[in-house]
């Protein structure tokens, strides 16, 4: 009996003599920076590669194709985008996506500019005042377009309610039913809800410019503008460069707004490139010129990728 | 003279445009809750004065919450919300650590393709996305948002919280590798705990951008009890005839509130995350 149990414990003492060796090894390579940092990265690339990298390079190939739903895929080579070259709308759609982008960024820049130095002076409740300006950009994008269009709705909205209220006009103008001011609306629309992210982001920045700076401009007889001009301006320039980098990006290829608030009309007025390759894909079927219309905007995105990379390298 | 001249700064230089961003920024919900409020007689009699509330009343409200499945979109976006945030901290957190803090071949490039990523938009992804979750059978799940909207979260968080975790100092870890912790533990018991606020950021984020998301939403959830709030709110309250803004306008002030709530209660991180971008480069 107690030979048994020597046995037994000798084999279990014998046994973790040759087995810890080994876990210490397997330990010890786990250990290594490189495996380490491999074994952690390897589930979130797959993952990525899987569903974002796939559908990124599916989409490369979809617009190569002439593919309908529910139908098999022909190969046209470049056809898709011959087709577009000739499309009117898909023009009408690249010259509205630049005009919508460039003014829109344009007014949110400099009116988060002011936001921002107005916010940048000492004053009551000034942390509640910050989140009740920033509300338009925290609350879904859809639910308060929903509001901007019974807010311009031609009849009964609010803003033609006042001009007839106050007497300004007889009846208001169509805000979005004719192809000028439904272009002037949503872009009002985009300024409203993205001018916060600018004005807090900016707001931020100033911060951190130290105040001696100021200070000595000021003994050096620089005036508020001079101020202005030679100190806060050159400073703050990273952080206006990075927040309309930013904002070009998701204003270029903005879909919800349009979408929700005229739909690309009318009559195709303001299809923005993104909503337009929504509607030949899933209104029409056309999966491949739909590919063929995202993909025509992958230039603009690599260009500010690129101007990006160099401003934040040369830092 | 001077404190005529202070007064006169103060309102121009700040109350006059401090009350102009404020009613710019506001009226839009005062338009939705007024709206909300009235009965549609006073709501589309044109001598009314629009936000102005003579009779104040539910209505809208109950027929919103017995008419239409918001519940089930309130609860459906909830829990796609929270998977989706899940999921992204985890994975975002794992492709962060290494990246921050490790010294590995290829880091460098690895952290320039992350941040690419995060900046490929949805729009050029959503054409092939919908036919690859067709294929999958995933149509008409909550399984295929809580898949792809983490696809747009992972870089962004990933971004995020290597910012917070190049902040803790390496002689930490290294004091805890030298005591015997191994490098796991190291992470787990001491790097990460100090992370907090970065984490709390991230995920203020993610879940507000979780709830917020429409184009995926829109291609992949048609049928209405898998629906999220946005997609049912635009998909089924618009309804083409005239009398509809009351119930409308009720459905997007109550789909507007968990976020506004979470972003209230959390609006330092919020500010922080946002910043973060901008402010350290």
């Amino acid at each position: 009996m107690s030979k048994v149990l020597e046995a037994s414990r000798a084999g279990a003492l014998a046994a973790p003599a040759r087995r810890p060796f080994r876990f210490d090894r397997v330990r010890a390579v786990v250990e290594r920076e490189s495996v380490f940092s491999w074994l952690m990265l390897t589930p979130p690339l797959l993952f990525l590669l899987a569903f974002l990298g796939y559908p990124f390079f599916y989409g490369v190939y979809l617009s190569f194709f002439h593919r309908e739903v529910a139908r098999a895929a022909s190969f046209v080579g470049l056809g898709n985008f011959v087709t577009l070259s000739n499309d009117p709308i898909f023009w009408q759609s690249v010259r509205n996506t630049v005009i919508f982008t460039g003014v829109a960024t344009v007014l949110k820049a400099s009116g988060g500019l002011g936001m921002a130095l107005v916010m940048n002076q000492s004053f009551r409740m000034k942390a509640l005042t910050r989140a009740m300006l920033l509300l338009p950009f925290i609350v879904p994008t859809v639910l308060s377009t929903v509001a901007w269009q019974w807010i311009l709705d031609p009849g009964m909205g609010l803003f033609n309610r006042l001009l007839v209220v106050s007497g300004l006009a007889t009846t208001g103008p169509s805000w979005l039913g004719n192809p000028t001011m439904a272009m002037i609306s949503i872009i009002m629309v985009n300024t409203w809800r993205g001018l916060p992210f600018f004005g807090i982001s900016i707001l931020a920045g100033l911060q951190t410019i130290p105040v001696d700076l100021h200070e000595s401009a000021t003994i050096d007889g620089a005036g508020t503008w001079g101020r202005f001009r030679y100190v806060t301006l050159p400073s703050l320039l990273p952080v206006i460069f990075i927040v309309t980098t930013f904002s070009i990006i998701l204003t270029f290829f903005d879909f919800q707004l349009v979408y929700v608030l005229t739909g690309g009309g009318p009559a195709n007025s303001t299809h923005l490139m993104a909503t337009y390759a929504y509607s030949l894909s899933m209104g029409a079927g056309q999966m491949g010129l739909g590919s063929a219309v995202a993909l025509s905007m992958v230039p603009v995105l690599g260009l500010l990728l690129v101007l990006l990379t160099f401003y934040v390298r040369k830092d | 003279m001077v404190g005529e001249l202070t007064w006169r700064k103060r309102l121009f230089g700040l109350w006059l445009p401090l009350a102009a961003f404020i009613v710019v920024a506001l009226f839009p919900f005062t338009w939705m809750a007024a709206t909300s409020l009235k009965t549609n007689a006073e709501l589309y009699d044109p001598k009314a004065m629009p936000l102005t509330i003579r009779h104040p009343s539910l209505v809208h409200y109950i027929d919103l919450l017995q008419e239409t499945n918001f519940l089930t979109w309130v609860a459906n976006t909830m829990l796609v919300a929270v998977v989706a945030t899940a999921i992204s901290l985890l994975l975002g957190s794992m492709l962060a650590y290494p990246l921050a803090r490790m010294r590995f071949r290829g880091a460098a490039l690895l952290a320039i393709t992350v941040a690419v990523t995060y900046l490929v938009p949805q729009t050029l992804l959503f054409v092939p996305m919908a036919d690859l979750i067709g294929r999958m059978n995933l149509g008409n799940t909550l399984s295929a948002v809580m898949l792809t909207y983490p696809t747009l979260l992972v870089p962004f968080i990933a971004w995020l919280l290597m910012g917070y975790f190049k902040t803790v100092p390496k002689e930490l870890e290294e004091q805890a590798l030298i005591d015997g912790a191994s490098r796991w533990r190291a992470m787990t018991r001491i790097i990460l705990p100090l992370c907090m606020p970065g984490f709390i950021s991230a995920g203020i984020f993610a879940f507000t951008l979780a709830q917020n998301e429409f184009l995926y939403a829109l291609l992949f959830l048609s049928r209405s009890s898998v629906r999220t709030v946005p997609i049912g709110v635009v998909g089924e309250l618009i309804r083409g005839d005239a009398f509809y803004w009351g119930q409308l306008m009720a459905g997007a002030l109550l789909g507007s509130i968990p976020v506004a709530l979470i972003y209230s209660l959390f609006v330092k991180y919020y500010v922080a995350g946002l910043t973060a971008g901008a402010v350290k480069g």
